[in-house]
């Protein structure tokens, strides 16, 4: 059973000893079912209002209607019971109004005797909780709520592992491989071959197959940017699966073959005039590998 | 009581006295490991990682699958990690380098004569070329997992802009130890932009701020690779972290 804010209970209680003239001690205790329901037999005071105007006779007031509300009052009371116990925090007190009870008695009575009848005795003017809906969102959201952790430890602690590894390893590579320093700069003197730093070697090697034009300036711009930062304006599909985007990771794939390849060739296998060379047998023709294989 | 527990006990009133004290808990704001009385709660789990101006780079909580090592392999945080290490080393370096006819010797200074000069200068050079790598291996794992699909195309595209100027940033600092290695290399690729249709020549000259490699060059890389081109990689890192978290975290999972 769900707990009924106390300060709403009290409310709803204030109210029902109100209406049934009651105690608020006893309301309560109908309330958490811990005495019976008083049970109300007949219409109290509205009677009285009910017999003043009676006098006017356009108002055919059969006495049939007069205790037809009085179990539709007490038909309410249980319905509040029940749902007053499913109550989670919003509660939407329903007023029933009386009125429909003294309602026979209706506008000729001002006519008569305006003074003397009070039209907002007590029981009358009542708010009384009915129901108690809990409140929920008319459209109901659909995501899922995500697995999460918390950053510190889970995702810092291997965070910082990884960069004190990274440390280490670059540390522990600068002490055994030599940055290289070649002669000073000439620019009379052309060293045979002049290649370019290691990832632009790729293209180098492309333009010795193509003209310029295209391998030095068409390739890079239009693929190497224009199409790399358009690719997810181009591939609209919005699967992440592998599964199920094989186009895409077949491109990529054959992308990193074709640089790579490129790369590797530029780097191992071109030497003096950019003609073929192996590196096992005529050596390396890159300097930024040349001590790496002195080191051995 | 032993003297030992007695050394102890002081041991411990001392750090408590000192960690609860005010310099610590006016330097560190609540939640932090390093104020006294830290104890490994949620809140404190929060507290650590928004009480502080660096880690405040993370959201208090991620998604659990983006934890798992082989999902990232921290490629992207070892990017920035270097990036860093290179700024740190970079700095170091600039006390002993002149970009003038002289670079040549204060680069042989570095690596005969000035302390630790040759192993900061070859983390610089090695650093530099794993940025590149680490780099490309990262934008390798975002394209593999989809990650630049919606709505993180626009990310996709600040990283592809972040390449280019780890490409710019390494290849500017080729030229700067002014040896024939740097000075031909710069050459093989200033020619290539003078292969760019229309402005070609014009983009040439301004690169070498003349016809050729001279020291005019090494003093315009020289800018270029310690001012310009690390500017304007912060403002687009920054740009890119931000939209990391804005875009919903790290992507997935598949």
């Amino acid at each position: 059973m769900v707990d009924i804010p106390e300060h709403l209970l009290q409310r709803s209680a204030e109210a029902r000893a109100k209406a049934l003239g009651i105690s608020i001690e006893q309301a309560m205790a109908e309330m958490k079912g811990q005495s019976d329901p008083t049970v109300i037999s007949k219409e109290p005071e509205v009677k009285v209002i009910d017999e003043t105007p009676t006098p006017t006779a356009e108002t055919p007031a059969p006495p049939p209607e007069t205790s037809a509300p009085a179990p539709a009052a007490e038909t309410v009371t249980p319905i509040k019971e029940e749902h007053a116990a499913e109550t989670t925090e919003k509660v939407a007190a329903v007023k029933i109004d009386e009125k429909p009870a003294a309602a026979k008695p209706p506008p000729p009575a001002k006519a008569d005797a305006p003074d003397e009848v009070d039209f907002a005795p007590e029981v009358k003017v009542t708010q009384r909780l009915l129901t108690v809906v809990k409140a929920k969102p008319i459209q109901k959201p659909v995501k899922e709520p995500i697995d999460k952790v918390n950053t510190w430890p889970h995702l810092m602690l291997p965070e910082f592992v990884a960069l004190m590894a990274m440390t280490a390893f670059l540390i522990f590579l600068s002490a055994i491989l030599q940055a290289p320093l070649l002669e000073e700069a000439n620019p009379n003197v052309t060293p045979n071959p002049a290649k370019a730093p290691w990832y632009f070697l790729g293209l180098q090697e492309m333009l010795s197959y193509w003209d310029p034009q295209i391998a030095g300036v068409m390739i890079p711009t239009v693929v190497g940017l224009i199409l790399w930062m358009a690719f997810p304006y181009i591939d609209r599909n919005p699967e992440t699966h592998p599964s199920k985007r094989k186009f895409a990771i077949m491109f990529y794939t054959f992308f990193l073959a074709g640089a790579g390849t490129l790369t590797i060739i530029g780097v191992l296998f071109r030497g003096p005039g950019w003609n073929w060379v192996y590196p096992w047998i005529d050596g390396i023709w890159f300097d930024d590998l040349l001590d790496w294989i002195h080191f051995e | 009581m032993s003297f030992r527990d007695r050394l102890k006990e002081t041991r411990a009133k001392a750090s408590d006295g000192f960690r609860g004290g005010k310099l610590m808990s006016s330097i560190f704001r609540p939640g932090s490991p390093f104020r006294k009385g830290y104890v490994d709660s949620p809140r404190n789990r929060s507290y650590v990682v928004m009480n502080n101006v660096l880690y405040h780079l993370h959201p208090v909580k991620v998604k659990r699958h983006g934890v798992r090592l082989s999902y990232t392999l921290c490629l992207g945080g070892l990017s920035f990690f270097l990036f860093i290490v290179l700024t740190i080393t970079g700095i170091w370096l600039m006390f002993y380098f002149r970009p003038t006819e002289l670079a040549y010797v204060d680069i042989q200074n570095l690596q005969t004569t000035i302390a630790f000069g040759s192993l900061v200068r070859n983390m610089h050079r090695w650093g530099a070329h794993l940025m590149v790598l680490v780099v490309f291996l990262h934008m390798s794992r975002v394209f593999y997992h989809g990650a630049y699909k919606a709505p993180r195309e626009f990310n996709w595209v600040i990283g592809v802009i972040l390449l280019l100027l780890t490409l710019l940033l390494s290849f500017t600092g080729y030229l700067l130890p002014w040896d024939q290695l740097a000075i031909w290399a710069v050459t093989v690729g200033g020619n290539m932009a003078g292969y760019v249709p229309v402005v070609g020549a014009q983009v040439k000259f301004g690169l070498f701020a003349g016809l050729e490699a001279t020291t005019a060059t090494l003093l315009r890389f020289y800018v270029l690779h310690v001012l310009f081109f690390p500017f304007i990689i912060v403002i687009f890192m920054a740009v890119h972290f931000w939209r990391v978290r804005k875009d919903g975290g790290i992507s997935g999972p598949l």
